[in-house]
């Protein structure tokens, strides 16, 4: 493991007026790695992600991304230097073409439009369904459609760090598998990313490394496989 | 390129009408004024229909523009063409320093805020009688010229402001296709989403503010000078309104709709005239009525329903399409 990691939180906290959502979080994604956080409804995981983004302003604490401390960055420039966030509900552009929303996806950079169309031909290659309904508005794509054209969106921000929240959220479990498939192969083609999930199972199942958060504080983490073996974790989280 | 297709068309009726009517009253008089109305639509539908922030203010910047040009000409003697220029350096300084803190507001509460904008931009013309003759307006003003081609007839001011308005929609046009443009389209969806593309969205809305200020301002310029007299009537919160009614009746985030819109709101009432009494209450009930029928617009609504009658035929095309995309994206 390289010594520096490429994100690096500590002790951040976060309000929402006077309510408390994040109460000290610490932790590291290194280079490379699929780090999944998992947790129950409302342990702030949204939340964690929202604060990383600038979208969601930190009370306390700090985050350095490639060393650089980004806690107080606007959101524009932490997405510029290469953190991209596939939102949860996925919040596609809805009167946008699928193509639109995917250029906006590349909307950094700037003058690069060679570059921007060899990465929109991987996306395609990626999810082929995108290419096929490429013209169309993105609100009439389904479910499991607007999810890979959230990701694929993400992925054209070339991301040295890919924010995933909750992207199995109203899928069909055959869909579930196939976006965690593709979540693993990004992640295997290079690509560093940090998982958040509700469904522990499938995101520990793909993961190097899990943290459970509960009521905003990090309680447990370890590598993946020790997660899924934790008689704890399990009881909590996984239903048996 | 497809997406200027619209414009090659309107460019050919603008230069076709005046050749088959060349003193008719509708083309030169009213035709002029109605391409005046559309070049502010085209900049206020930039601003709302694009980017989804209403301005009820647009007329203000109009009336910086008319009342810059008529005050340096007429107090102090300036040729008309750097009064223009002078006119839109005003606005810029005054839209940029305003957008920051009212594109900050949303909703009902930018509305407010634009809305007094205007009524302040309208109450100083009024006020500051010593340079801007008050109430009563300004007179005397004098016309433009180009290299000795004076703009002195009807059918001149038709060249001179049709030429501008297709200038403006053929930059709205590309703004709107360009990576700003998909910009602005996605702020009107989701701002947090559209930060999160790395959208610098305060810079990007600020950019648009003044941009549909900067075209409201020239047309201010080229509507002092045609009419050679203004008097701040003209810049008042009803016109703002009206340009908003346009921009909402031809078919928001449509270009063509606030061009539809801009000719419709001009000329309806010129040929309602012969209901006499009664011209303002038809004039009303047409409204409402395309607004019920019609509720995307005139523009968008009848593209929709064409759409809709000639879907058979659609689908039939689209699987060609889809059929012959393997040659690669666009």
């Amino acid at each position: 493991m390289p010594s520096e990691p490429l994100l690096k939180i500590a002790g951040l906290t976060s309000h929402y007026g006077p309510i408390q959502a994040l109460h000290g979080i610490s932790l590291e994604v290194n280079a490379g790695e699929l780090v999944a956080i998992v947790g129950a409804n409302g342990a702030g995981k949204t939340t964690l992600l929202l604060t990383l983004s600038g979208v969601q302003r930190a009370s306390g604490g700090s985050v350095h991304f490639g060393g650089n401390d980004i806690t107080r960055s606007a959101t524009h420039k932490i997405v510029q230097s290469g953190i991209c966030h596939v939102p949860e509900g996925r919040q596609v552009f809805a009167p946008l073409g699928v193509e639109d929303n995917l250029k906006l996806g590349g909307y950094c950079f700037r003058s690069d439009r060679v570059g921007l169309e060899q990465e929109l031909e991987k996306i395609y290659q990626l999810f082929p369904i995108l290419k096929e309904r490429r013209k169309q508005p993105a609100g009439t794509l389904s479910g499991g459609q607007q999810q890979m054209l959230a990701i694929g969106r993400a992925l054209l921000g070339r991301p040295r760090l890919l924010l995933l929240d909750e992207p199995s959220m109203g899928l069909a479990p055959l869909l579930v598998e196939e976006i965690f498939r593709v979540v693993r192969e990004l992640n295997d083609s290079g690509v560093t990313i940090l998982l958040v999930e509700q469904n522990a199972n499938a995101a520990l199942g793909i993961a190097d490394r899990g943290y459970v958060l509960e009521t905003g504080k990090v309680i447990l983490t370890a590598n993946a496989d020790e997660l899924l073996a934790n008689e704890a974790v399990r009881k909590a989280y996984l239903g048996h | 390129m497809s997406y200027l297709r619209g414009f090659y068309l309107l460019t050919i009726t603008a230069a076709v009408l005046p050749l088959i009517f060349p003193d008719n009253y509708y083309v030169t008089v009213v035709g002029v004024t109605a391409a005046l109305h559309a070049i502010l639509a085209v900049s206020l539908n930039l601003l709302m229909g694009y980017a989804g922030q209403i301005s009820l203010g647009h007329a203000g910047f109009f009336g910086i523009g008319a009342y810059a040009s008529a005050i340096l000409t007429t107090r102090y003697g300036w040729n008309p063409w750097p009064a223009i220029l002078a006119g839109l350096g005003l606005t810029a300084v005054v839209a940029f320093t305003l957008a920051r803190p009212i594109l900050r507001l949303k909703g009902h509460y930018l509305a407010m805020a634009t809305l007094g904008l205007g009524i302040i931009i309208n109450i100083v013309l009024v006020q500051a009688g010593k340079f801007t003759g008050g109430p009563d307006g300004l007179g005397g003003i004098p016309s433009l010229s180009l290299f000795g081609w004076s703009v002195d007839s009807d059918l001149r001011w038709y060249i001179v402001i049709v030429s501008v308005l297709l200038v403006v929609v053929w930059l709205a046009l590309n703004i709107i296709n360009s990576r700003s443009g998909r910009a602005l389209r996605a702020l009107h969806g989701s701002e947090v989403a559209a930060e999160m593309m790395g959208i610098n969205t305060t810079a990007t809305k600020t950019g648009v503010f003044v941009l549909a200020a900067l075209i409201a301002s020239l047309a201010g310029s080229l509507f002092a000078y045609q009419q050679a007299f203004v008097s701040p009537d003209s810049f008042s919160f009803f016109f703002s309104i009206e340009l908003v009614t346009m921009v909402v009746l031809g078919g928001m985030a449509s270009t063509y709709g606030a061009i539809i819109g801009a000719i419709i709101l001009t000329f309806l009432p010129e040929l309602l005239v012969v209901f006499e009494d009664y011209e303002v209450m038809i004039f009303g009930a047409i409204l409402m009525l395309m607004m019920i029928f019609l509720p995307q617009g005139l523009f968008v609504g009848l593209q929709h329903l064409l759409r809709r009658l000639t879907r058979d035929r659609r689908t039939a095309i689209d699987a060609a399409e889809a059929g012959e995309s393997g040659r690669g994206a666009a």
